[in-house]
């Protein structure tokens, strides 16, 4: 028994559990109930393996699956290390609660094409499994592309022309800078370190100059489009005409913290931290992410939708992610690794709220959510919660950005210091009116309180936010853990 | 059968010729389809096993009529012609039973049996090609594929398949008077025709009649490359595809110019290569710059095709730059990637037109603006359709990001680093194509002219389904591709000067 449940085993078992998943979902095309029972069935199921893995992982093993060897060099080959466990922690986690909500959403708002939904859900959990648990560079490669294309049919699910425009863009961007930028940063890798693992410490120790290492470095991070840094982040926006539950999960989650994890783990496997710190090869990301950093949050601050303006609040916390990685000391990269966790949980709960809105009252703009908190009370609460948690007010969070600010000052970063106070002000008065307008109607809009009435969401959605605004309290308390885990890389 | 097995390298050239001289005689398509299936289902057998026998104990050298060479003609398979003839033979069984369907569909009873005979003779000349060692029998061989190639083409349901059959006519047979003069110069300075003869003797000719060795390099190149239809040499290929009955375009889009890629390499590495130091002409330049060239401008033109047969067939000009590209490099991995791509493109260039064939069938329309939501209605068939395409990007998974990754590091090997961002970016506009269509045929409203088609019949589909499968398969597995042709290319290199 031990040997079939061996940690190894169910590495490739986390990868699998979702595939088989959409394999089987198509079978119950006619019957809706039973199609939702195996997306649940599975998500529950990953949720349990990824769980299990997490205590050898804390104690320090490190399993890995070798799938099989294509030619020299290219292998697909899975194994978890601290930060991927992280990583699938997040995601199958909120994948779980995400298919609670997708029920509600999708039947509330009477969606089409459900099945080829629900399918596709399911492979790109597969292919954000295979990003955080790859054991190379090839096989996260594999799996980063997987997740663009299998995401693809989920943007242009609405079918109309904005949607099929956004597809375009959403495609061309991400497959684009991929091809064209990480790829050859792939290859440029293999050539000048002879191999491709993941290995503490990098790979490309003392193997090139400082200046190649910079050329490198920028490669690998405008190469991986998904960490939506100005100015590759178009495609993120842009996504936002997905449906609601897809916008949450993958757009706030799954696929934008593959990217900036994909990130984090190029520079501490790929370059090594202390590699790339003392070549100096860091410094222009820093200031580059930096003002990604600032600039999205500004830009949000004039974004009258409500989901683009959340849109640019992602482009604006990713960026912190990989200020984190660009900083590259420990501290730093934990505090990223923080942030992925903390504003996974945040945003995917922003996110739901705005799905809320839209599935009860059909409402898509800040400026027409006057009033929307007394009739959407548990809705707007939790947007509120969520909303401080991004601020990082404890005990919704905080640790993630406190720990970024310690790395940076540590590192003497003083600009990226800068930026992430100023960014954290931006960021309430981004998000605080919002809520404001819920609570306190201005007086003109002339609608008696005693008219209102109370018109939430259908129930689904509602467990689904309620239960991700208290996950932003229990990841305060349970950081503690989180950083252990971390420690180890 | 120990009296069959030594000549297996004739038997490969002479069955499918007996097979082309029936077909002529017979007037019934069931019948003709019936023997060209037979003779097609045998030539993998033929072919791999004398790939096998060069893995195991090295080349084959089969004398014809017992003659020696270099008098006699010999027929020589190395590793490198086993990798081809292989190939040409198996794309040939795997779409054969497509043919029935399609060419019932597409040509008139009565020159049915006469399509099948035009097939088996063009296979017969694209084997022969392959197989022989003498640069004249590769002459004739070359004109009775192209010859048939021709009527194939003409064949075609729509009469501007006579125009462009003519166009191909007219240009082949300018390549193929190119060739035969290179050939001449050859012979004319050695006195031997047999390949392995020229090389060892044109060394020895070098210095005193290094003009005329060039020109016959030159006149050689420029034949065989209308042939492949290297750019700009490719005007011939847009027309011929398209027009063409759709699976006399898969079968000519999978082997032809494939076949005209292997006599380039055989005559640059085997013949030229090794007699002379090729490193002093800039013929690595030339190639590459034209490849290049392809890559580009034959994918930008694709992306702006409404008919999708002329788009894929513009599609090939940039592929072929590709395969090209790795005989511009020359070096183990570039050279590994480009015969790598050989096969990996005519396995997803034959799906994506077998898709095609089948979108005919069903919808008698290949425009694209006609198709939209196609996929709705033919799931099967633009699935495999989409994989194939994502091969043509070269997206990972697929066989054609093994090709590029090759090419890649064969471009990083000769520090040539912009190379590599141009195969990345070119894959970028392959993107741009297939998208393009991805997006009609499944994002799209079904239109009243697709909405009674559907996934056509198993024959059809079977071979679709299984080179888009190839097209996976091949991205994993790479023991068949890269294995036998990093071979091959060691052997080849192995003897340059």
């Amino acid at each position: 028994m031990t040997a079939i449940a061996s940690p190894e085993r169910l590495v490739l078992v986390a990868v699998l559990v979702p595939f088989v998943g959409a394999l089987v979902i198509p079978a119950f095309h006619k019957r809706p109930n039973l199609r939702e029972t195996v997306t649940l069935t599975t998500a529950g199921l990953l949720c349990a393996v990824v769980f299990s893995l997490l205590g050898p992982v804390i104690d320090g093993a490190r399993p890995e699956a070798n799938v099989f060897a294509i030619a020299p060099g290219l292998a697909v080959a899975l194994k978890v290390e601290p930060l991927g466990m992280l990583f699938a922690l997040v995601a199958s986690t909120l994948w779980v609660v995400n298919s609670i909500y997708s029920i509600g959403y999708m039947r509330g708002n009477d969606e089409p094409r459900q099945t080829g939904f629900y399918v596709c859900f399911a492979l790109a959990l597969t292919s954000t499994i295979g990003v955080a648990f790859a054991g190379n560079l090839f096989t996260l490669f594999l799996f980063y592309e997987a997740l663009t294309l299998v995401t693809y049919p989920l943007v242009t699910h609405k079918g109309n022309t904005e949607a099929i425009r956004a597809g375009r863009l959403y495609l061309v961007l991400l497959l684009g800078t991929s091809l064209v930028l990480f790829l050859p940063a792939i290859v440029a890798t293999w050539v000048l370190a002879g191999t491709l693992n993941f290995a503490p410490g990098g790979i490309l120790a003392g193997k090139t100059s400082p200046a190649i290492l910079g050329v490198l470095l920028a490669l690998f991070v405008f190469g991986i489009g998904k960490a939506a840094l100005i100015p590759v982040h178009f495609w993120l926006p842009a996504a936002m005409v997905a449906p609601t539950p897809v916008s949450a999960l993958l757009h706030a989650v799954a696929v934008v913290k593959a990217g900036v994890f994909a990130v984090t783990k190029v520079v501490v496997y790929v370059f090594g931290l202390d590699t790339l710190r003392q070549a100096g090869a860091n410094e222009w990301l820093v200031f580059v992410a930096s003002m990604s950093l600032l600039l999205a949050s500004l830009i949000a601050l004039s974004c009258d939708n409500l989901k683009a303006r959340l849109a640019y609040s992602t482009v604006s916390q990713l960026a912190y992610v990989v200020l984190g990685a660009a900083i590259a000391t420990t501290t730093s990269i934990l505090g990223a690794g923080l942030q992925i966790a903390v504003h996974a949980v945040a945003k995917i709960t922003l996110f739901f709220c705005a799905g809320a809105i839209y599935t009860a009252h059909h409402l898509t703009e800040v400026s027409q959510l006057n009033g929307i908190g007394r009739k959407m009370p548990i809705t707007m609460l939790a947007f509120l919660a969520a909303s401080l948690s991004i601020i990082g007010v404890p005990p919704l969070g905080g640790w993630n950005k406190w720990t970024l600010a310690l790395g940076a000052a540590d590192a003497g970063q003083m600009i990226a210091l800068g930026a992430i106070m100023l960014s954290s002000l931006l960021s309430v008065g981004y998000l605080l009116p919002i809520v404001a307008r819920g609570f306190f109607p201005s007086a003109l809009e002339g609608e008696s309180s005693k008219g209102t009435r109370i018109k939430e969401a259908p129930l689904a959605c509602v467990i689904a936010l309620g239960c991700t605004a208290l996950l932003t309290v229990a990841l305060f308390f349970s950081v503690g853990r989180v950083e252990q885990l971390l420690l180890g890389l | 059968m120990n009296a069959v097995l030594p000549h297996l390298p004739a038997l490969q050239v002479v069955i499918p010729l007996l097979g082309a001289l029936l077909a002529g005689f017979l007037r019934r398509g069931g019948v003709a389809f019936a023997l060209a299936l037979a003779v097609s289902w045998i030539m993998p057998f033929i072919s791999g096993a004398m790939l096998w026998q060069t893995l195991l104990t090295g080349p084959i050298s089969y004398h014809l009529g017992g003659w020696e060479p270099p008098w006699g003609i010999e027929y020589r398979v190395d590793v490198l012609n086993g990798f081809v003839l292989v190939l040409v033979s198996i794309v040939g069984a795997v779409i054969m039973p497509f043919a029935r369907r399609s060419v019932a569909f597409e040509i008139e009873e009565g020159r049915q049996a006469w399509f099948y005979c035009m097939y088996l003779l063009c296979l017969t000349g694209l084997l022969g090609i392959t197989v022989t060692g003498d640069v004249f029998n590769a002459f004739v061989f070359l004109e009775i594929s192209s010859l048939s190639s021709y009527v194939l083409i003409a064949l075609g349901p729509d009469r501007r398949a006579l125009l462009s059959a003519f166009q191909y006519l007219i240009m082949g047979t300018i390549g193929a008077t190119f060739y035969v003069i290179g050939v001449g110069l050859l012979y004319l300075l050695t006195g031997s025709l047999n390949m392995v003869d020229i090389a060892a003797r044109l060394d020895s000719a070098w210095p005193e009649y290094s003009r005329a060795i060039v020109a016959a390099l030159a006149f050689v190149t420029v034949g065989v490359s209308l042939k492949l239809a290297l750019f700009p040499l490719h005007a011939w290929l847009p027309n011929g595809y398209a027009y063409a009955p759709s699976w006399a375009t898969v079968f000519l889009s999978a082997t032809a110019t494939k076949v005209a890629i292997y006599l380039l390499i055989r005559f640059y590495f085997s013949i030229f290569g090794v007699a002379i130091d090729v490193d002093t002409l800039p013929i690595s330049e030339i190639i590459i710059a034209l490849s290049v060239a392809a890559m580009f401008i034959a994918s930008l033109i694709a992306v702006f095709e409404e008919n999708l047969k002329r788009m894929l067939a513009y599609s090939s000009v940039a592929q072929i730059g590709y395969i090209t590209l790795g005989i511009g490099l020359a070096n183990q991995p570039g050279l590994t990637g480009g015969l790598v791509h050989i096969v990996n493109h005519a396995l997803m260039k034959a799906a994506l037109f077998l898709a095609i064939g089948a979108i005919f069938y069903r919808a008698r329309t290949v425009r694209l603006t006609e198709l939209a939501g196609i996929g709705r209605k033919m799931p099967l068939t633009m699935a495999a359709f989409t994989i194939a395409g994502f091969g043509l990007i070269g997206a990972p998974g697929t066989s054609g990001f093994i090709s590029k990754w090759y090419l890649a590091i064969g471009a990083i090997d000769k520090d040539w680093w912009v190379l590599v961002f141009l195969i990345m970016a070119s894959s970028l506009i392959a993107l741009v194509y297939v998208g393009r269509v991805l997006e009609v045929v499944w994002l799209r409203k079904p239109t009243p002219e697709v909405a009674r088609a559907s996934d056509p019949p198993p024959s059809m589909l079977l071979p679709v389904l299984a080179l888009a499968s190839a097209t996976i398969y091949l991205g994993f597995d790479t023991e068949w591709t890269v294995g036998v042709a990093g071979n091959a290319v060691e052997a080849l290199l192995g003897g340059l000067r």
